[in-house]
């Protein structure tokens, strides 16, 4: 037929995006991984990566990063729940979603001043005869930021795959006879786990990347792989370094997709 | 069972207000002659006046929309060329991979785009400013385009295109009165989410732009890093007023555009 080469023009500008914008900057990453401060082929980046420095800063990260999605699943998800029970679904759901369209560094700037040492959270605290302490630049304060600002990205999927859920399969589990608990356990989550899933993939890899909440809110008290990487970027001027480090960001990111999306096929079955 | 609807309701009141509360708190502040965020001495527009008064920070702004308003424009078309021609591809291994690589920037994190991207554009001798920032929120806003794109022209009959070939039209008449109306809700998704994604990012931005141009979200930063300005809270007002009209006018045409649909089917 002759509609089976018209597309072709079509896709070049796509195709030359694709190798300029997604293919090089990969094998870029990759390539000054492993090259010294002078460019010359080395391991010592990945060498160094095994210290126990980086070791440890990274196993750090990544709890930070756990803490802060298991945070925010706790929170999203009745609240995901309850805006399905709502009236006006949609508009409940829209007004949930605006903050999360209000610029990131506008929100993490109206932290410091809420958090600061002047500011009403101490206020409060005062109240109850607590002495104002420094909340910012400590690593609560960076969790409870990130949290906040991941909120309504998790409810979004959750607030979805609730939305498709039969409600008659609810039903049917309470008339069989199974508490609420179990009803949830046995029925609703295992049927929602995908929006679940989504939740925590587009909350647990960004957690480990953030570098300007760990700059603004925690000081230099928390190092993420983000803030390591923007660390030997911009102010080491060591690429290999910042690219070696980049390198294990995208392997965890990998490894991590690989485990929601497998668990995903099983779960469907 | 009105109870735990109480229950519910107060649940959902708790996290609407802790979402809400620090946005207000920064608009409430704004409008303070004190100069810091927890004492309100009295009503003053001051510092609205100085971020209109502050040539540098009006520039910045219009920066950060012309950067918005152009990346989105350039990825929508891109994007949209490249939706149609990932959706004509039968070839189903080629189409897989095309998708694959289509997600790698949507699911990469920014700070491995922007570390990524500043090798890419020093390594080309390209100078670090205006177009480097450009050339970057195109390059990261083309994917999301494409998947607003692909579901329209998937859930699209192809009958309607061989209809149209039939009745004589020409392939052009096919792509411009056939094809692009029917996609154009999902070519107006992807504008309106690359517009977001450009006036959201910081971290890209933050490592492909130079000394002389800055966006709103860098210019904060920097402003945030030295303390407490207040000028920055008469800006988050500014920004939430047109982030809601933003949102208020997407959510018109899409709902128009869902009218005139069904005014179509019917």
């Amino acid at each position: 037929m002759m509609q089976n080469k018209w597309w072709k023009p079509v896709l070049v500008p796509y195709y030359l995006w694709i190798i300029l914008f997604v293919v090089t900057p990969i094998a870029l990453v990759l390539y000054y991984s492993f090259l010294d401060l002078d460019g010359n082929f080395t391991w010592a980046n990945y060498v160094n990566f095994f210290t126990p420095a980086y070791l440890q800063m990274a196993l750090a990260s990544f709890w930070y990063a756990f803490l802060i999605t298991l945070f925010t699943l706790l929170i999203a998800y009745p609240t995901a729940y309850l805006l399905t029970q709502t009236k006006h679904k949609t508009l409940w759901l829209m007004l949930i979603i605006i903050p999360s369209w209000i610029n990131l560094l506008l929100k993490t700037y109206a932290f410091i001043g809420i958090l600061g040492l002047h500011g009403p959270v101490n206020a409060v605290l005062e109240v109850f005869g607590l002495e104002p302490t420094q909340i910012l630049f400590t690593d609560f304060s960076f969790i409870l930021v990130s949290v906040y600002i991941f909120i309504p990205f998790m409810i979004l999927p959750i607030f979805n795959s609730l939305d498709r859920l039969d409600r008659s399969l609810i039903y049917a589990a309470r008339d069989l006879g199974a508490s609420g608990w179990v009803t949830f356990r046995r029925v609703i989550f295992p049927l929602t786990i995908n929006g679940v899933k989504s939740g925590i993939q587009v909350t647990f890899i960004p957690a480990l990347s953030l570098f300007m909440i760990t700059r603004l809110i925690a000081g230099n008290k928390v190092i993420t792989l983000g803030t390591a990487i923007e660390q030997q970027f911009l102010v080491a001027r060591n690429w290999g370094m910042g690219s070696t480090i980049a390198v294990f960001l995208v392997l965890i990111m990998v490894v991590s997709m690989l485990f929601t999306n497998a668990k995903k096929k099983g779960a469907g079955t | 069972m009105t109870k735990r609807l109480r229950a519910g309701n107060l649940y959902l009141g708790i996290v609407f207000l802790i979402l809400y509360a620090p946005i207000f708190y920064l608009i409430f502040y704004s409008f303070n002659s004190g100069g810091t965020m927890n004492a309100f001495e009295s009503f003053t527009m001051e510092h609205y006046a100085a971020v209109f008064e502050d040539t540098r920070l009006t520039v910045i702004l219009l920066n950060t929309v012309l950067v918005a308003l152009l990346s989105g424009l350039v990825a929508t078309i891109i994007g949209t060329m490249g939706a149609i021609g990932i959706a004509a591809v039968r070839n189903k291994q080629l189409r897989g991979t095309l998708l694959s690589l289509n997600n790698v920037l949507i699911v990469s994190p920014d700070v491995i785009i922007g570390a990524s991207f500043l090798i890419l554009f020093t390594l080309i001798g390209a100078k670090l400013g205006f177009l480097s920032v450009l050339i970057s929120h195109i390059a990261f806003s083309v994917p999301i385009v494409v998947l607003m794109v692909l579901p329209k022209l998937q859930e699209m009959d192809r009958s309607l295109i061989d209809a149209a070939l039939d009745l004589g039209a020409t392939k052009r008449d096919v792509f411009t009165r056939v094809v692009l109306p029917y996609i154009s809700p999902g070519i107006y998704a992807g504008f309106f989410m690359a517009l977001t994604y450009s006036l959201d990012d910081f971290a890209v931005t933050f490592f492909v732009t130079g000394n002389g141009f800055s966006t709103l979200s860098v210019e904060i930063y920097s402003m945030a890093r030295t303390g407490i300005t207040l000028t920055i809270n008469a800006i988050s007002s500014l920004v939430f007023i047109v982030t809601v009209l933003v949102v208020i006018g997407y959510y018109v045409v899409l709902h128009r555009s869902r009218a005139a649909k069904v005014e179509v089917s019917r």
